[in-house]
């Protein structure tokens, strides 16, 4: 098994675990961390492949994990002021509980 | 495959599990911010400095910190919430992760092509270097970055403002006022 390999199977592995967590958590917020740890695994893939790859003077997958990192904390910041606006209405962040779109 | 990164692997993978299946959200943050410092340091050690330092101050101290500050001001008073942690179709998810884990690893798995060896020498990448693609080839899509980034910090202040919510719900009439 090449060193890539290994970082492919762990970004994959964290990846399953954040998509489970956002598939079957009731807290919105941690649903909301789950997504985070998607982006996360997506991220250590592109610093493996750059660190791995045939170019790795481009800095392209150093780009890209920028990119991506600055992505992810504007949908994290977007995301909570969501979480706080539906709790506000809902006075609950208990995903299986906010089950109408009409207020 | 080195020490360190079996080391670093298991942390993440144990600070990501811990996350998801933690009964209390803020320990669950805790466990989240541990994997999130084991991914920096696994950043460090693929060379990629600037990446794993970035992680660090965005992730453990913006997006944990903030989704702390989110659970102290949804915390319901009544017990009764928050008595199931996982949601009723908590199977359904649980499989789809797990066959979503095991097409991704038969296709890592199955991979046939020739990768470098360990041994290839680290790409010396320095900050200097970084910002002056940021200046030059990247330089639009760090414009658009900034314009996203603007655009998220007015909506977010605008989604989790009170007042105007508040204001709106409470009386209607002073919107058609001010139409």
């Amino acid at each position: 098994m090449t060193p890539l390999n290994g970082y492919l199977l762990l970004a994959a592995f964290l990846f399953s675990i954040g998509l489970a967590g956002a598939l079957t958590r009731r807290n919105a917020i941690l649903v909301l961390a789950g997504i985070e740890l998607m982006l996360n695994a997506a991220n250590l893939n592109f610093i493996a492949f750059w660190r791995y790859g045939a170019h790795p003077e481009a800095l392209t997958g150093t780009m890209f994990a920028i990119f991506s990192i600055s992505i992810a904390a504007a949908e994290a910041a977007v995301g909570l002021g969501l979480i706080l606006a539906v709790y506000r209405h809902f006075k609950t962040t208990d995903l299986d509980e906010i089950d109408s779109l009409k207020g | 495959m080195t020490i360190l990164f079996l080391i670093l692997a298991v942390l993440a993978i144990v600070g990501a599990s811990a996350a998801m299946a933690f009964r209390s959200a803020v320990h669950a943050i805790l466990s989240l911010a541990l994997a999130f410092v084991s991914l920096a340091i696994l950043y460090l050690s693929l060379d990629a400095q600037f990446v794993g330092f970035t992680q660090i101050i965005v992730y453990v101290g913006a997006v944990a910190i903030l989704a702390v500050f989110a659970i102290m001001m949804t915390r319901s008073d009544s017990a009764h919430h928050h008595s199931e942690v996982f949601s009723k179709s908590w199977l359904t998810g649980l499989v789809l992760a797990g066959g979503v884990f095991t097409v991704l690893a038969w296709a890592v798995l199955g991979d046939k092509t020739q990768h470098a060896a360990a041994d290839t020498p680290a790409p010396v990448t320095t900050v200097t270097q970084i910002g002056e693609a940021l200046m030059q080839r990247y330089a639009f899509p760090l414009e658009i970055m900034g314009l996203l980034l603007t655009a998220a910090l007015i909506g977010a202040v605008v989604l989790a403002m009170p007042l105007l919510s508040n204001k709106s719900a409470a009386n209607p009439a002073a919107k058609g006022d001010a139409r």
